[in-house]
């Protein structure tokens, strides 16, 4: 932490005498890399959510999980935030919970039940568990979802810059096809679009967002219910991968702010990494 | 007699545009199949309030007894699809017990992979629509899936263009009477707030007078 926390400045100004307070150490080497960003990493520490339809209980590929609870707006607008004793409705969010388990075997995960509870106000039920996540601070949200509503994108946006200034990094999926859909296109997420290559590892920084990154999506063997698996293909299951991946980063530094950890993944990125 | 006639000029605008509806319907999922190359097509038209899915559309023959069931939103593949206006491409859904049972009740069919799309318009969501069975290919393609998006637009335009011209020729009915009535609906439509609320009421006493009540 910086000294910033110590005694706050005025708003939005640095007085003269105040510099000398806020210096920060530089948490990034000469050369990042693959291995100074994430080799030995495992995601002990790190604390994921997965913001979806609910994960499995005593999965295989899931294994523990850490919390879980269903999250819900009532008529009146009311959030409701309760213990989620049904586990998983589809299979999409045990799908997710899988992916990221493969990937940081000792992050601890967390289930934000948003879907599956009825079709009307599922908006709202994203926004609030979305907001329930950011107060939770947990250290990586993997949102394999997005709202087409354009009543909830300046809400949603303000949220994801309160994650981001928060430290919580949040991983957001591309939509699959060509519409209007948020959160994903805003800069303060990490946004994530699909290859077709078989590596989990392999993933590819965008030179021309709003799709930020691309990492593995296409025929991927993913957690599903009933305890089994099956083969999938979409956006939603490329952004459990890089939400992995930055379990694997935050756990091994766990200093980096969300700004930080995407220049790390944009520059242990594979196109920029082997071609320079 | 003229209330029947008038009566009958709303009901019939209705009833051929809902024929209209189904024949769209069924050309865009027996053309899914096609395009794909799958065994069986179908769409489901979301039905908010109830918080239902309907099949509305079953490409093939032998399978249109299907057209009508319901399903809940809140469960299952289609459902996941239109709550998060995304599409799923999954394959070896055999082994998902769940959902292997639920679709066999339903459908007494249980696909080894499916593709379901939401129908999108703009930020509504219409439906879903299903591929089952595409060819066994090594790998999925995510030219595919882009095929899969793109047609999934041209299929919602069309569900939308029908809504929007199945509400106009009601409304437009070429019956004098049945044009004042619509004439009357977007008077009212145009109302908010405390006049709205007193043109409901005057509605309201118009028809107990007229009914004789």
């Amino acid at each position: 932490m910086s000294a910033l926390a110590e005694e706050p400045l005025p708003a939005w100004s640095l007085p003269r005498e105040a510099a000398a307070r806020i210096r920060i150490a530089n948490p990034l080497p000469e050369r990042v890399d693959r291995e100074w960003a994430l080799g030995g990493a495992t995601g002990d520490g790190v604390r994921v959510c997965i913001l979806d339809s609910g994960i499995e209980r005593g999965h295989p590929l899931v294994g523990d999980i850490a919390g879980a609870v269903a999250v819900s707006v009532d008529e009146d607008g009311k959030t409701i935030v309760e213990p989620d004793e049904e586990g998983d409705r589809c299979g999409h969010g045990t799908a997710c919970a899988g992916i990221v388990r493969a990937l940081a075997p000792a992050a601890e995960l967390h289930s934000v039940r948003v879907l599956g509870a009825g079709f009307t106000g599922s908006g709202e039920a994203l926004l609030a568990g979305l907001r329930w996540a950011v107060e939770q601070g947990f250290d990586v949200v993997n949102m394999s979802l997005s709202t087409t509503k354009r009543q909830f994108a300046e809400l949603l946006h303000e949220l994801t810059d309160k994650a981001y200034f928060n430290g919580t990094v949040l991983v957001a999926s591309a939509h699959n096809m060509p519409v209007e859909s948020y959160p994903w296109r805003f800069s303060s997420v990490v946004s994530v679009g699909s290859h077709e290559e078989e590596d989990p590892l392999r993933y590819y920084a965008n030179p021309t967002p709003p799709v930020e990154f691309f990492a593995r999506g296409v025929d991927v063997d993913v957690a599903w219910v009933g305890g089994g698996s099956i083969r999938a293909t979409g956006n939603s299951f490329a952004t459990p991968h890089i939400s992995g991946i930055s379990a694997l980063i935050r756990s091994k530094h766990p200093a980096l702010t969300p700004f930080q950890l995407k220049t790390v993944l944009h520059l242990t990125s594979t196109n920029v990494q082997d071609d320079g | 007699m003229a209330d029947d006639r008038l009566r009958a000029a709303v009901a019939a605008g209705l009833l051929g545009s809902e024929q209209e509806f189904a024949r769209l319907l069924r050309s865009i999922v027996e053309v899914a199949r096609a395009i794909f190359g799958a065994k069986a097509s179908s769409i489901f038209l979301l039905e908010e309030e109830a918080n239902e899915l309907v099949f509305a559309a079953v490409a093939g023959e032998e399978e249109q007894f299907l057209v009508g069931r319901r399903m809940s939103a809140s469960s299952g593949i289609a459902g996941w699809v239109a709550s998060a206006r995304t599409p799923l491409v999954l394959e070896d859904v055999q082994s998902d017990p769940r959902f292997a049972r639920d679709v066999a009740e339903d459908t007494g069919y249980v696909p080894r992979g499916l593709m379901a799309v939401p129908l999108l318009e703009e930020e509504r969501v219409l439906g879903v629509l299903q591929v089952l069975d595409r060819p066994e290919r090594a790998r999925f393609s995510l030219q595919e899936m882009e095929l899969l998006g793109l047609f999934a637009s041209q299929a919602a335009i069309a569900l939308s263009l029908l809504g929007t011209a199945r509400k106009a020729r009601a409304a437009l009915a070429d019956d004098g009477q049945a044009s004042l009535v619509a004439q009357l609906a977007a008077a009212l439509d145009r109302l908010e707030g405390r006049r709205r609320q007193g043109a409901e009421a005057l509605l309201e006493g118009l028809v107990t007078v007229l009914a004789g009540r």
